[in-house]
């Protein structure tokens, strides 16, 4: 068997190295690609806690429903809902701004989606005070253990996220957007928008369940 | 907040005290004054030499996937040695403890380590071996080979790659710490649950198993995203799909298990964290935890690791046999989709790891069958490295022989596999040793398969071969220790002797333990052997120079570049025609590397962050072992402040002027090849 292929070559005629073309490679689409697979991680860092919920509401012949229903606030998580979903609406307009490359809209909408960022995890952290404050804390049980872990674990993202903008909103003061930037913020982009996809998972099985179903 | 703890406790030091180091075991202060004799050696040899500032400039801080790659299989020869140290401890033990009549030494009742020690023995082994030793040396061969088999200048992230590498080498320093301050866990290296909780192993050992187990598992995830964009989006022009070499597609596959198995290791591993620190009940006996959960998380991830460490090993085996069988691969096609079958199918099996723990029929039959159905592609794979080598011109070489060898062992290994698959077998020898046979020589085939691929592209690296005398006692003994072993412990599987014995109860086994023993003698002589080669090729390297291709029927694209690599891969980058470029080059008669006008070439510029975030990663999981809050939260604090302001660094790029290049290119004499093979 020959090596490869049938098709002999005609010297000179066919390029063997690639010259002047020192650069090569797509810097934006590399950086958004790996940090896509780096986002995948992440789902499966969620997709473990659901499986650990889902194993664990079976436990101990708790009634794992009624326990949403008596702890969980579905109202306080809807304003929770409200208020992340106009975020990542505002980090949207951020987004559409960045492709007009206009850096003042880029930085109001990164402001505003960091103040509503805020307020979502003050929301988050009023509500767990509550709860904390009723006695109803993650060492009660195994359940409330994983419930807790997943709210928790999002909210820790959300604190990355608004460190992230901040960083975001000094680099594109200083160096406008070159490269880094704009594909940190469209990383940023992918993201935060992440964190409302996983919000949805854990407000119909933490907030809704209970209520609903 | 935090769980309360028994002992003492105190905020400066957290659990830390001098009763913490075990000076009165003579075995570890053993091991402490050799390790300091070699801490000393090499301190010292760095200050004679004033190696310190070359060390740090072109070691320490380097973004070189290829000398970040060396660094790799450095530590992974490190920690095989430990973990071989370990193993050569549990033969001994094994051989000496049997009967009540057995002698027992230093406190222990029989033979010479009391079960609390060879429980922290046989856990490292585990551990040792399987993350700190396969792991890298696969990582750190991958690292090495796919960017140059794809026709580029580095990885995706050269930065990414230099901290995951400064990460896996934290979490191996935690467990080598552990020898000398505090104790390791002795549950075994998966962990059992609930004994891994508090209330039952209250002391530092288990954190020790699960931060470094952590650490380590972060600095892989990090790696394969690497190598997954690397594959992806930095291949040469004309570089298909289908033209890719197979090990760059067994490197594709295996990093797409590890990017998705290694985030469900790292929740296993953290929600034993929460219980132990917080107090929470994932996994606990009582208030709705449940310690299933922790076996099937775990094994979530275990399974599809163990595909993580053999598919590496197949792509090594299927470039060597078609070198050294001056072929073409057989079933290029087959390959690739048997490499992803198995890719796939590891994510449906992990049951297996625990037929007998409260499944039913009907889930056990479900694994038996998925597990099963492993063996279709790998059998695939098999008969394709055959029907590579059926006809060919087979040189048996030293990679060859390591080649065969994995294969060997693959036969073996898969076989007994099949036998495991059998639910109502597994039921009569779980937790048996004939199961540890098994997995031994699938281990021992990814071994073979590494010291191989040592073998195949040492030269690419350092551009000159390793000597063959040495190299081929050691393969014998290697052989050797291998059938002394593992044939009497596969026997013993069969009359029932369980893993993880401290004090064997039946004299009629002593016999077979005892040929395990000189087995073990064998791989010490090999190791012996092993050093020998290196010794002997390293005194010989201007003997043994070679040029681009050393082997002369290599065939992919590592070879089209000097020998040894100079940082920038290529000086022009390769357009790729054919599968087996280099081969389809040397066919067609335009095999030459020559280059007359060059080109500034744009690198990345080193950087000694990643080698400080691996070492603020240390302090922080070692204040939390020991739950010294200020110093991890200080450290923590430290990490994220690195992360920031590394971000707003603009000159991470350096560019090699065309004049130097034209230097290092002017300085290689690639027409060595012809002259200094075979």
């Amino acid at each position: 068997m020959s090596s490869t292929t049938d098709t002999r070559i005609q010297p000179g005629s066919t390029v063997l190295w690639d010259k002047g073309d020192a650069a090569g490679h797509d810097i934006l689409g590399t950086r958004t690609f790996g940090f896509w697979l780096y986002m995948l991680t992440d789902a499966m860092v969620y997709a473990a806690f659901f499986a650990a919920f889902g194993v664990l509401a079976h436990n101990a012949g708790l009634n794992s429903k009624s326990v949403l229903a008596a702890v969980f606030n579905a109202q306080g998580a809807y304003r929770e809902t409200i208020a992340l979903f106009a975020s990542v609406l505002a980090y949207g307009y951020a987004m559409v701004a960045l492709k007009k490359g206009s850096r003042s809209g880029v930085a109001v909408g990164t402001v505003v989606a960091l103040v509503l960022g805020l307020v979502f995890l003050g929301m988050v952290s009023g509500d767990m005070e509550r709860l904390f404050g009723q006695g109803i804390v993650p060492q009660s049980n195994g359940f409330l253990s994983i419930v807790f872990t997943l709210i928790i674990y999002h909210a820790l993202h959300i604190i990355v996220g608004a460190i992230w903008m901040l960083v975001m909103l000094a680099q594109m003061g200083r160096d406008g957007f070159t490269s880094n930037v704009v594909y940190r913020l469209i990383n940023l982009r992918i993201f935060w928008h992440f964190q409302a996809v996983i919000w949805v998972f854990i407000f119909v099985f933490v907030y809704l369940q209970g209520k609903v179903i | 907040m935090f769980v309360h703890l028994q002992g003492p406790w105190n905020p400066v030091w957290g659990r830390l005290s001098l009763q913490a180091i075990p000076y009165h075991n003579p075995i570890l202060v053993g091991t402490f004054l050799f390790a300091v004799v070699i801490a000393l050696a090499a301190v010292g040899a760095v200050l004679y030499f004033r190696a310190g500032p070359y060390l740090w400039r072109e070691w320490l801080t380097t973004v070189d996937h290829k000398k970040i790659g060396v660094m790799y299989c450095l530590l992974g020869l490190v920690m095989l040695f430990r973990g071989f140290a370990d193993a050569l401890m549990i033969r001994t033990q094994q051989a000496i403890a049997v009967g009540p009549h057995s002698p027992g030494y230093l406190g222990a009742l029989h033979g010479y380590l009391t079960p609390f020690h060879i429980g922290q023995v046989y856990t490292a082994h585990g551990l040792i071996m399987v993350v700190f030793a396969a792991t890298p040396l696969l990582v750190g061969i991958m690292n090495i080979i796919v960017p140059l088999q794809i026709g580029a200048r580095d990885m995706a992230y050269p930065y990414l790659n230099a901290l995951g590498f400064w990460l896996t080498a934290a979490a191996a320093g935690l467990v080598m710490l552990s020898l000398f301050v505090g104790n390791f866990a002795h549950g075994g290296w998966y962990g059992f649950l609930p004994y891994f909780e508090l209330p039952y192993s209250p002391g530092v050992g288990v954190d020790y198993w699960m931060w470094a187990f952590q650490l380590s598992a972060v600095g892989t995830t990090l790696g394969s995203i690497n190598l997954i964009a690397t594959i992806v989006k930095m291949r040469a022009p004309g570089m298909t799909w289908m033209r890719m070499p197979i090990f760059t597609w067994a490197s594709l596959s295996t990093n797409l298990i590890a990017l998705t198995s290694f985030p469900v290791l790292m929740v296993s591993l953290a929600l034993l964290g929460l219980d132990r620190y917080f107090g929470t009940h994932f996994y606990t006996a009582g208030n709705g935890g449940n310690l299933m959960l922790y076996n099937d998380l775990f094994w979530v991830w275990g399974h599809p690791e163990v595909y993580f460490l053999i598919l590496p090993a197949f792509g090594m085996m299927s470039e060597i046999i078609p070198t050294f069988s001056e072929k073409t691969l057989f079933g290029y096609t087959t390959m690739v989709v048997a490499s992803f079958a198995i890719g796939g199918v590891s994510w449906g099996v992990w049951l297996h790891h625990f037929f007998t723990m409260a499944a039913e029929p009907s889930v056990n039959s479900f694994y038996s069958v998925t597990t099963m159905l492993v063996g279709i592609p790998t059998g695939v794979k098999v008969f394709n490295w055959i029907f590579t080598m059926y006809r060919g011109r087979v040189r048996f070489e030293l990679p060859m022989m390591w080649a065969v060898l994995a294969l060997f062992l693959l036969l073996v290994g898969g076989m007994s596999g099949m036998m495991n698959a059998f639910a109502a077998n597994d039921y009569m020898w779980h937790n048996g040793v004939f199961v540890v046979a098994h997995f031994h020589m699938m281990v021992l085939l990814i071994a073979a398969s590494i010291f191989g691929a040592v073998e195949y592209w040492f030269p690419k690296i350092f551009g000159f071969k390793l000597e063959q005398r040495w190299g081929k006692w050691f393969f014998w003994f290697m052989v050797l220790g291998t059938a002394w072993v593992f044939v009497p412990m596969f026997i013993l599987g069969f009359t029932g002797m369980t893993r993880r014995l401290d004090y064997v109860p039946y004299t009629q086994w002593a016999p077979y333990l005892r040929v395990m023993l000189v087995g073990m003698a064998f791989y010490v002589i090999a190791l012996v052997f092993f050093f020998a080669h290196l010794y002997v090729s390293l005194r010989d390297r201007v003997k043994n120079r070679v040029g681009a291709d050393p082997w002369g029927t290599s065939r992919n694209l590592e070879w089209m570049t000097h020998s040894p690599v100079p940082a920038y891969n290529f000086a022009y980058i390769p357009h790729v025609h054919a599968r087996d470029e280099w081969a389809w080059r040397k066919e067609n008669g335009v095999a030459s590397l020559a280059n007359e006008s060059f080109e500034d070439i744009h690198m990345p510029r080193n950087t000694g962050v990643p080698v400080l975030l691996g070492a603020l990663s240390f302090v922080l999981c070692f204040g939390l072992i020991w739950r010294i809050w200020w110093l991890s939260a200080a450290s923590l604090a430290l990490v994220v402040l690195v992360i920031i302001v590394r971000s707003f660094a603009r000159n991470t790029d350096e560019v090699i002027t065309a004049k130097t290049v034209a230097g290092v290119e002017g300085a290689v004499d690639d027409a060595l090849p012809s002259a200094a093979r075979g």
